[in-house]
């Protein structure tokens, strides 16, 4: 089904979606209309022009191509399912997300990544084809975020306050440096093989995606970051 | 020299002709005071341990046992008092922040025992609450500021969602893992029986605990813990928590170590990971974040379900509100500084935040002057501990209550205030399962039925008194409020006369 958005209110395109029957959505004339798949499952939907704050929120399993950028906190406490953005995205870019996957070919703003968690057999992937705010990976409890710093002028890609209070997950940074602020409680390291291999299959899906070179991608620097589980808060607190 | 700055708050006296060293006590008390000696055949205490919970007084067959408070004393000062010292023994051996349990034990005033109820004489007459009809049910929701009709002069009767609860009395957000599952299923059983509801806290829904969906209220904290979109679905409405008037504006950290078993699958991260819920959520810097956050949850769940946003009382609480109550959430949960806790920083405990009194009469007053009152509900917590006091906080203008503490208590908590150490005697504060299993769901449930019902009576039965046959009725009614021994700026707060007035 193919709506035309230019003139609809986001309830209105919102409902018209999840009324639909047809798998396949194509979004038209997107204006920034706001909650895009909140909570969807099971569709395919593309997006022509600009989506609006929270797109893909608690989404629990369809894919959602943009062809644009998009707003902030997209896929915002997602579970599953996979959203492309041909341009950049916005502040908190999936924000506590549980499973799923998000493709940024651009650039993400500040908290991107923020509190994700992984669960079981749900691994949450967030690849940033560009650079990424500051706050990157805050309180990251599990799951993987990857920049690859494309066309980033900045070296580590990266702003202040990357991985703050991260207790789990990986964040890996294709790039020069480690951040100059790496705070104590996590440990940089050079990624070797086997943490290669664990990202080999995201990065193919990004580069078949966005139409990118996987081997060039590959062939540079990366290095991962890991919470020091040595160096957590602990004895931070005495009874009373 | 080995020195020793900690005397044991408590003593334990045993009366050594009433112990049948029957070992119950030690078995009972999972703090380890009790033990027997086989040597000298006699039961010893180790005071030291103890927290005052009361489990091996209730359980011993002879009354043999009783909790003193010890008389240790330093010398008598009035500024330097013994938990300040004490305080800063502990600080200075460990450089540890000072955690506490329960809500702000300090010596506050409490406005509620400073408000008098009215009662009808002579020129209007009182209700007998037993033979004539009394309404307790409310609906909280937005409500409509007018009447409109379609083409055809037909009342548009289409209502935001409402919750229907059969008395104005909720059980305030408590999650598992803070209290065990045995004290969850007790609190999902009794509100299915009284017809209202219970509130799952930040931790996620048990999946045993989903068929209690109508009677529940899933919570969205910063930490979005075992949110996704079933857990969405289960409940009858979604609480997004601000802030938590035990411990306004700081975040929580449940440790890895706590994070087993069930509670790592309700919570949806894995074992040994620590839980940990920032200060903010990280989406929500403005009203219009929050409003993005609200839509986003209405989206979700197609509009059917009423979003309470829960806010700790602070100091620009009126304000606060007015913003929640343009931002598109239902309901508004205002949770005083007295407000129960499973842990909190002692200082933020006890030095944070306002009285829910003068929070709920300003809110109320602040919604009434704009002309928003009618945008939200407003669900009043944080220390109602009685019957009298809900009568109190809908006269000031709540719609309903919060309450935990006192849930806990009927549930057969002692107020130790040591929830915090994982180890409740009473199977409420713990996840031990020789523990928990002290705690039967059924009689807990049984007991907090007993409870709302009582109080339901006695709500029927002031209501009365006063005239007014519903808590509708109640509702913001000042009038039937007095103040006793308040000085000019609390009554202009509380929005109330003097008694004698």
């Amino acid at each position: 089904m193919e709506i035309q958005s230019s003139n609809l209110h986001f309830k209105e395109l919102n409902d018209t979606i999840k009324s639909s029957s047809d798998k396949i959505i194509n979004i038209k004339d997107c204006i920034g209309q706001r909650y895009i798949g909140s909570g969807l499952s099971n569709k395919d939907i593309t997006i022509e022009g600009v989506p609006g704050n929270a797109l893909g929120s608690y989404l629990n399993g369809s894919n959602i191509i943009v062809k644009a950028n998009v707003q902030d906190a997209v896929g915002n406490t997602m579970n599953a399912g996979n959203i492309f953005v041909h341009g950049s995205s916005g502040d908190a870019t999936g924000y506590a997300m549980r499973g799923g996957k998000i493709y940024v070919k651009g650039n993400a703003g500040y908290r991107a990544g923020i509190h994700m968690k992984a669960y079981k057999d749900k691994l949450p992937v967030l690849v940033i084809g560009g650079a990424a705010g500051s706050f990157l990976g805050e309180y990251q409890s599990g799951g993987l975020i990857i920049v690859l710093g494309l066309g980033a002028t900045n070296d580590p890609p990266v702003g202040f306050f990357c991985s703050t209070g991260m207790h789990g997950g990986k964040i890996y940074l294709r790039c020069n440096n480690l951040p100059i602020d790496l705070p104590s409680h996590v440990l940089g390291k050079t990624a070797d093989e086997s943490d290669m291999n664990d990202i080999s299959e995201y990065i193919s899906e990004f580069c078949d995606e966005f139409g990118l070179s996987k081997e060039e991608i590959l062939s540079h620097n990366f290095y991962v970051l890991t919470p020091n589980l040595e160096n957590q808060y602990n004895q931070l607190y005495i009874n009373n | 020299m080995v020195m020793n700055l900690f005397y044991p708050e408590y003593e334990v006296i045993r009366n050594k002709g009433k112990c049948i060293n029957c070992k119950i006590c030690q078995n009972e008390c999972a703090n380890e005071v009790h033990n027997y000696n086989d040597k000298l055949k006699i039961m010893t205490d180790d005071s030291m341990k103890c927290v005052n919970c009361h489990r091996c007084i209730a359980t011993c067959p002879t009354n043999a046992l009783k909790i003193v408070k010890a008389d240790y004393t330093f010398k008598q000062n009035s500024n330097w008092t013994k938990s300040t010292i004490e305080e800063i023994y502990k600080q200075s051996s460990s450089g540890g922040v000072l955690l506490s349990s329960m809500g702000n034990p300090n010596d506050y005033p409490v406005y509620w025992d400073k408000i008098l109820i009215n009662a009808s004489q002579v020129t209007n007459p009182p209700i007998d609450s037993l033979r004539e009809p009394m309404e307790t049910k409310v609906f909280l929701g937005k409500k409509s500021n007018k009447i409109s009709r379609d083409e055809n002069g037909k009342l548009i009767t289409k209502l935001e969602p409402q919750l229907e609860i059969a008395a104005p009395i909720m059980f305030a957000a408590m999650s598992y893992g803070s209290i065990s599952y045995n004290a969850h299923e007790a609190l999902a059983k009794a509100s299915e029986q009284l017809g209202i509801l219970y509130n799952t806290g930040e931790g996620g829904l048990h999946n045993k605990l989903y068929k209690y969906g109508k009677n529940t209220i899933v919570q969205v904290a910063s930490g979005r813990f075992g949110v996704y979109k079933d857990y969405l679905e289960a409940g009858a409405a979604i609480e997004i928590k601000i802030g938590q008037g035990a411990k306004p504006g700081i975040g929580g950290h449940l440790p890895g170590s706590k994070i087993v078993g069930d509670i790592s699958e309700t919570r949806m991260i894995p074992e040994g990971s620590s839980a940990i819920s920032p200060a903010p959520h990280h989406d929500i810097y403005s009203i219009e974040d929050l409003r993005q956050l609200i839509y986003s949850l209405k989206e979700a769940t197609e509009y059917k379900k009423p979003i309470i946003v829960k806010v700790a009382a602070v100091h620009n609480i009126a304000a606060i509100a007015s913003g929640i109550a343009r931002s598109g959430a239902d309901i508004i949960a205002i949770d005083g500084f007295r407000g129960g806790t499973g842990a909190a920083p002692t200082r933020i405990r006890d030095n944070v935040g306002i009285p829910i009194e003068l929070a709920l009469a300003s809110v109320d007053q602040r919604l009434r002057e704009e002309g928003i009152r009618g945008n939200i509900s407003i669900i009043a917590g944080g220390s109602i501990r009685n019957s009298a006091d809900i009568i109190k906080a809908i006269a000031l203008g709540a719609d309903a209550v919060y309450i935990a503490t006192a849930a806990l208590i009927s549930l057969g908590c002692h107020l130790c205030r040591s929830c915090h150490l994982g180890k409740c005697n009473w199977g409420i504060a713990t996840q031990q399962p020789e523990l928990v299993e002290r705690l039967d769901s059924n009689d807990g449930c049984t007991k907090l039925y007993n409870l709302i019902t009582a109080w339901k009576n006695e709500i029927k039965e002031m209501m009365g008194g006063m005239g007014i046959n519903s808590v509708e009725a109640l509702k913001g009614n000042r009038l039937m409020l007095r103040g006793i021994g308040l000085n000019e700026k609390e009554l202009e707060i509380l929005g109330i006369k003097h008694a004698g007035e």
